[in-house]
């Protein structure tokens, strides 16, 4: 199910992202959106938010996203008291700029940007990255033992994941011709998901693959919250307009059968 | 209007005569939708109204993003984000928009080399030419802009890379970069000076395209022959053409459906696959992207910029004639204007007599190398200056400059043209007659009139 192939490989053809830095783990994960007709699991958003809810919101905002959105259908889809529920049960306060003051947030507020130790906002992750809820999939399970020429070293900053290209890198890591030996690099953040780190509401199991799997849908929908609807214009427009083509070749067919005709020496049909 | 002999508008009833005392508006209309066109068109002369559509797609979304659009530094990026998420269809009208100028480039380069192929632009329609070469500078500076207004890390950078071209101009070059960002950098003046021209500038465009429809209307079509329509007589005339109205209305609509399938499948399913994730992430003068990529669109003229380092003899050359005025920079900005500027010359650089390519065996060959070129430069100019690419781009811009000043100047003196058909007519006759259904090969039956 999983085809690990690397980001320099799947983005060798756009501008060449990858030559920068060395090459990374790139997990394409298969997720219930992809495709023409890959649609949102309503489920799988919720959990999502739950995991963002509990975990990830300690760092990171998610400021360009309406609460009251989370009740959009094609969206987490949830009922509209449950949303007030949501606000009161994660203590959600925004800055009143009148007040001069934080109040509790009502559903048309944001969500509150978070900026405590500067993590980047999540809003947009899914498509500010090449590979977009893949690249999230393949970072949140990306963390591992520090390779062995790292502890050759002076120690690193940071956390060793071999799907993060743009991180610091050790030279004790590098060849004699200055190749990376090692794909990744080190990130600023700690690993946040480890398995079991939320208790779903609806019992699924938290199994790590599970966890993230779930927040990068959520941060999926978050980035592009009218997929659904996107899809189905999508659909829509190229069945009218695909319509459209064949009437107007029949009638662009007909309009000039007269003019061919008389030149086949065929009786002119008008 | 066109000087081929035809019908015209005659006002029959009592008000279309009182009208047309006055203003003939009718007339005009009458004319440019029944002008008598070459009957054997093919379909590289449909992008014309693929180009006109997308013009007017771009106004119309173009006027609804403004109303929900902020043009500050702080807000801009926000108010993008509020038109995708909170405006009723906003990310509809923004993916149509930012989509629609792939579209218009995608159209502008197929219908460039169609002239450049069929010779569109010899006399005597170099007039028609030079307008669609200002057109095309003018779409190139529109999109530039365009591009900022969503304020995200390329908006800025690119913004930033492509005014600081100008200030590679010797002498004057720092105060025009000044004057084009409003400051001494990419910041709100910028923003603001940016989106006024980008809603100035398509409405110069769309005065510009009447002109260049005008001048085509007067000296009429040209068409896959390069044979131009007999004026001699009105029979003869209608021989060769056939109205605008209804037969290359309906043909090219037919081709605009097919062209929006194409185009609503990658608004629907790809909206994204053109852009550059790094324009999702708001512009940061403190962090510099990796790499610096215009919008597809930009990269053939982009590689040819890149492609004159200081390594180059010709650079070297120019640097020391100069004294020095001329550094590798500015050569590479001469170089990139110089590549829009030999296009439009074209009609003086070609010496052939013969107007369309199919007749002119050598030249074929040069056409299709330089479409390649233009493709390998694309490419090119999409990777990082660095490894064989530089080399690729010098190459490539080797032969874009050769073409235009040296190919197109001697074929004309060596090459031997085969003999295109005397008349249009000829040649429509020989295609549909060869077979049974011109380019239909289903057979289907002549239409029944009494269906």
């Amino acid at each position: 199910m999983f085809r690990p192939i690397t980001l320099a490989a799947a983005v060798a053809l756009s501008a060449g992202v990858a030559h920068a830095a060395g090459e990374a783990h790139f997990e394409n994960h298969d997720f219930s959106f992809e495709g023409p007709f890959g649609s949102y699991d309503e489920n799988q958003l919720q959990r999502g938010l739950q995991v963002f809810s509990q975990v990830c919101s300690g760092c990171h905002g998610i400021r360009y996203v309406p609460i009251r959105t989370l009740s959009d259908e094609g969206g987490p889809n949830l009922p509209e008291d449950q949303v007030r529920a949501y606000i009161d049960e994660y203590f959600i306060e925004v800055w009143d700029p009148e007040e001069q003051d934080y109040r509790a947030a009502t559903p048309n507020d944001h969500f509150p940007p978070n900026t405590s130790v500067g993590a980047p906002d999540l809003s947009l992750m899914a498509k500010a990255r090449e590979g977009g809820p893949d690249h999230i999939y393949s970072i949140l399970t990306g963390y591992e033992e520090e390779p062995e020429c790292a502890l050759e070293g002076p120690p690193m900053d940071g956390f060793y994941n071999r799907a993060f290209a743009n991180g610091a890198y050790p030279e004790s890591c590098l060849d004699e011709e200055g190749h990376r030996t090692v794909e990744g690099s080190w990130i600023a953040m700690s690993q946040p998901l480890y398995g079991d780190d939320v208790v779903y509401q609806d019992g699924t199991e938290a199994t790590l693959e599970q966890e993230v799997e779930d927040v990068s849908a959520f941060l999926m929908w978050a980035a592009e919250p009218h997929m659904m609807e996107r899809k189905e214009m999508g659909f829509r427009a190229i069945l009218m307009l695909g319509l459209l083509s064949v009437l107007l070749y029949l009638t662009n067919k007909r309009i000039w059968a007269p003019v061919k005709a008389r030149l086949k020496g065929e009786t002119p049909a008008e | 209007m066109s000087g081929i002999p035809h019908d015209h508008y005659e006002p029959k009833s009592g008000g279309e005569k009182w009208l047309h005392r006055r203003l003939p508006v009718v007339s005009l209309l009458y004319d440019t939708l029944m002008i008598p066109t070459p009957k054997n068109l093919n379909w590289m002369w449909i992008w014309g109204i693929v180009l006109v559509f997308c013009l007017v797609m771009q106004i119309v979304t173009g006027i609804i993003l403004v109303m929900h659009y902020t043009a500050h530094v702080d807000m801009a990026f926000a108010s993008v984000e509020h038109i995708m998420r909170d405006v009723n269809g906003g990310w509809a009208i923004r993916y149509v928009h930012a989509n629609g100028a792939s579209l218009f480039f995608v159209a502008v380069y197929l219908h460039i080399f169609r002239g450049l192929y069929y010779g569109s632009y010899k006399e005597p329609r170099e007039v028609t030419w030079i307008i669609g070469m200002l057109i095309f500078v003018l779409m190139m500076g529109t999109a530039f802009m365009g591009y900022v207004l969503p304020w995200g890390q390329m908006s800025f950078w690119g913004a930033t890379v492509i005014t600081g071209l100008f200030g590679a101009i010797p002498f004057i070059g720092e105060a025009i970069q000044t004057w084009l960002l409003g400051g001494p950098a990419v910041g709100n003046a910028t923003l603001n000076r940016f989106l006024s021209l980008h809603y100035l500038l398509p409405f110069i465009i769309l005065g510009l395209v009447i002109v260049h429809v005008w001048a085509f209307h007067t000296t009429g079509n040209n068409n896959p022959t390069g044979v131009e329509v007999r004026r001699s007589s009105k029979k003869e005339a209608e021989a060769d053409t056939l109205p605008f109205w209804p037969y290359f209305v309906i043909k090219d609509l037919f081709a605009l459906a097919v062209v929006l399938v194409a185009f609503f499948a990658i608004v629907g399913y790809l909206p994204n696959a053109l852009g550059h994730p790094d324009n999702y992430i708001e512009a940061n003068p403190m962090a510099t992207p990796a790499h610096i990529v215009p919008e597809w669109y930009f990269l053939p003229f982009y590689a040819i910029l890149r492609a004159f380092t200081n390594d180059v003899w010709i650079v070297i050359a120019a640097n020391w004639i100069t004294a020095g005025l001329v550094d590798a920079k500015f050569f590479g900005v001469l170089a990139m204007f110089g590549a829009i500027i030999v296009m439009a010359l074209a009609p003086w650089l070609d010496t052939s007599g013969v107007r369309s390519g199919r007749y002119r065996p050598m030249f074929k060959w040069w056409f299709w190398l330089l479409v390649i070129d233009f493709a390998v430069l694309t490419y090119a100019g999409g990777q990082p200056a660095e490894g064989i690419w530089p080399t690729v781009s010098l190459l490539g811009a080797t032969y874009w400059f050769a073409y235009f000043l040296v190919i197109l100047p001697l074929l004309g003196v060596i090459e031997k043209p085969t003999t295109p058909p005397a008349t249009i007519e000829e040649d429509f006759n020989a295609h549909y007659s060869k077979t049974t259904g011109g380019t239909s090969t289903t057979g289907a039956t002549a239409p029944n009139p009494a269906e």
